[in-house]
């Protein structure tokens, strides 16, 4: 106990007095008449997670039972590049990444999480499970000073894909998530996926697609500002997230981080699952070229999917998931919809997809050519077609 | 992956870099200063392969322009360097040139679109008394020599869904880190012909409207589109006439320009037919002006 005190005085992060004292003292309720870690008699699965857009392998159908799945994450303060001018953020991350990495673990399974904040870092963290119950989502029992590590398990009762995102009280709430600090659970039925009449649907591949909405401070010259630490720009970046418009709609982290040598790949006759994750502001994402087969918008399981959509809407503050069998080859954008915020803002993504075109499915009857004169129209093409001139 | 597609002349010597301040008649303008004649090189024409820019399709199939040679008949007089932001300064302060964010005085003019550059030329050349004018991207390519950037994308696939496959590839190649801030002029270094800074972070407009070019052997036909210009740099690109500012985004991959600025050719008329006789054996047959 007096170890924590003293990390309380000479770190003193500022919402701390607030919110820290009464998570100590929950931590000392909860804990006297609840079941201790490790008395619950069930296998144990210890998972290392990966960076988005990948996820960690995984049983879709499973006919284990219930396990407890371990996880570690570890959270790092660092400096970001969040587009192609260089302009940095002061980001917060789960395990270095924005989005944190996907979890993905079965209905009636625990999720057993140690929470890691190393001294590296200047600022108090947690993490709220929009798939957990109670306690904040379990932000009062993570609570954790640069240096402290803390250990949390929660059943996951309800199937879907669910964010996660830190939220260490007050202020710093939407500071931390809108500074990269959020990432998404799927729990999967024991069965795997259905349609509404319950006949199962398997994805050969899963990609995660977190979105995020930067805040980014400029000059008086409009050029985007760069800080030393997330300290120094609090103040400026409050008054940017006031306004309510974000400077930057990314996946992945970064403009363009999934396109180019990252853009995401398929092959015609895949099944792809595509996790859609929003922990602050609503987005509606759209394959152009292709459909949202079946679409869990809401993003919970025991919802029979919508079919056949063009654009789904992630509601902020929320995951969603989307099913897609790929029917032609080439190049496809992943977008959200607000195409301002999709091209001048960053919110896109590609697909490459290989494999055979399908000519009923799309067809170019006649190629672009000039438009056929008639009698009457003045502008005759010469000799060779070449109308206008130089 | 630059393919040198031109026929190397027998002397490519570059004549001594004499700075001559060339004594043009310079008019005062409205500010009152005088405009002094940018500085110029001028090449000697030789033949030269040249892939022409635009859409070239076969039977509604996208494929690669047909690679000609080119003959030049006549001199090809050119500008050193790109347009500076103080030579463009001087046309915004004589009432002829909008005044665009066009980068500091030693720098390339930036943020210009292909009606700024055209405007500039029109103001250059009432005051020094010649024609300048952008040149055609057939003149850019020939000025640009080893830089040039061939942009034909590999024989073979011919299914479109695969062309744009391997087009994506092509761009996304073009991820190396360019920084986008101008840089003084001289940065980019010298071709062999002494042109500075060809295929930096600026790229360039010319006066070439983009085509689409059918190639059937039944009824070629042409189209021109005059609201999209052919720019040049790192990589051919084509942008709309208005754009000062080249953003990518949406299903764009790949770095687009970074920059958009330009550089003029200077027609001198009959002398440039005449000097094309003097000096035959020489590529570079005349440095003029101050190129610091």
């Amino acid at each position: 106990m007096n170890k924590r005190i003293q990390h309380f005085i000479s770190t003193p992060p500022p919402c701390l007095t607030t919110v820290g004292i009464s998570a100590a003292l929950a931590a000392f309720l909860f804990a006297a008449p609840a079941l201790s870690a490790g008395e619950l008699d069930l296998p144990r699965e210890r998972v290392a997670l990966v960076a988005p857009p990948f996820v960690h392998p995984h049983e879709q159908a499973t006919k284990q039972g219930p396990k407890v799945i371990q996880f570690r994450m570890a959270v790092e303060e660092k400096r970001v590049v969040i587009d192609d001018e260089g302009t940095t953020l002061q980001a917060m991350t789960f395990n270095g990444t924005i989005p944190g990495p996907m979890m993905v673990v079965h209905e009636g399974d625990y999720v057993e999480l140690t929470l890691v904040n190393p001294s590296t870092n200047n600022l108090v963290h947690n993490i709220d499970f929009h798939a957990a119950t109670g306690a904040l989502g379990g932000g009062s029992l993570t609570l954790v000073n640069p240096g402290e590590q803390v250990v949390l398990r929660f059943k996951a009762t309800r199937t879907g894909v669910f964010i996660y995102h830190c939220a260490p009280g007050g202020g710093m709430i939407p500071w931390h998530v809108v500074s990269g600090m959020s990432g998404a659970i799927m729990v999967l039925p024991r069965g795997g996926l259905a349609d509404r009449a319950g006949n199962p649907l398997h994805y050969d591949r899963v990609y995660y697609i977190g979105e995020n909405d930067f805040y980014v401070p400029r000059d008086e010259q409009g050029k985007f500002k760069s800080y030393g630490s997330a300290g120094e720009a609090y103040a400026d970046t409050v008054e940017v997230m006031r306004k309510l418009i974000p400077t930057h709609v990314v996946f992945n982290g970064k403009v363009g981080a999934l396109t180019g040598k990252n853009a995401l790949t398929a092959k015609v006759g895949e099944t792809v699952l595509i996790v859609h994750s929003e922990a602050n502001r609503d987005s509606r994402p759209h394959l152009i070229g292709g459909h949202g087969d079946y679409v869990w918008e809401t993003g919970k399981f025991s919802n029979p999917p919508e079919t056949d959509l063009e654009t789904w809407f992630i509601r902020g503050g929320s995951a969603g998931a989307a099913l897609y069998t790929f029917r032609q080859p080439g190049i496809y954008a992943y977008l959200t919809h607000n195409l301002i915020e999709a091209v001048e803002l960053g919110a896109t993504a590609h697909f490459k997809v290989e494999g055979a075109w399908n000519d009923d499915l799309m067809t170019q009857v006649k190629p672009p050519e000039p438009i056929p004169s008639d009698t009457r129209d003045t502008l005759q093409p010469s000799a060779n077609g070449v109308i206008g001139h130089y | 992956m630059r393919h040198a597609l031109k026929i190397k002349p027998n002397h490519v010597t570059v004549l001594a870099a004499v700075l001559v301040a060339s004594a043009t008649a310079p008019g005062a303008g409205r500010d009152g200063t005088a405009v002094t004649a940018p500085a110029m090189i001028s090449l000697q024409p030789h033949p030269f392969y040249y892939r022409p820019a635009g859409e070239f399709t076969h039977d509604g199939k996208p494929v690669n322009a047909p690679a000609r040679l080119l003959r030049p008949a006549k001199v090809l007089t050119i500008m050193a360097h790109q347009v500076t932001g103080a030579d463009y300064q001087r046309c915004v302060l004589d009432h002829a040139c909008t005044a665009t964010s066009s980068g500091a005085e030693d720098r390339p003019a930036i943020k210009i679109n292909w009606h700024d550059a055209n405007a500039y030329a029109a103001w250059l050349s009432r005051r020094l008394g010649a024609t300048y004018r952008l040149p055609t991207d057939e003149e850019w390519a020939f000025a640009a020599g080893s830089r040039f950037r061939d942009d034909a994308l590999p024989d073979g696939a011919i299914d479109l869904a695969q062309r744009w496959l391997q087009r994506y590839e092509v761009e996304a190649d073009r991820d190396e880190v360019i920084d986008n801030e101008p840089h003084a002029i001289g940065s980019y270094g010298a071709n062999e012909y002494g042109v500075l800074d060809l295929a930096g972070n600026v790229w360039e407009w010319t006066n070439t409207c983009f085509v689409h070019q059918t190639l059937n052997a039944t009824r070629p036909t042409s189209i021109l589109n005059c609201g999209i210009r052919v720019v040049e740099g790192r990589h051919r690109a084509y942008m709309t006439d208005f754009i000062r500012d080249p953003s990518g985004g949406g299903c764009a991959v790949g770095k687009p320009p970074s920059n958009l600025g330009f550089r003029l050719v200077r027609e001198n008329g009959l002398w440039d037919w005449l000097q094309s006789i003097i000096a035959p054996e020489l590529s570079v047959i005349r440095t003029e002006g101050d190129s610091s």
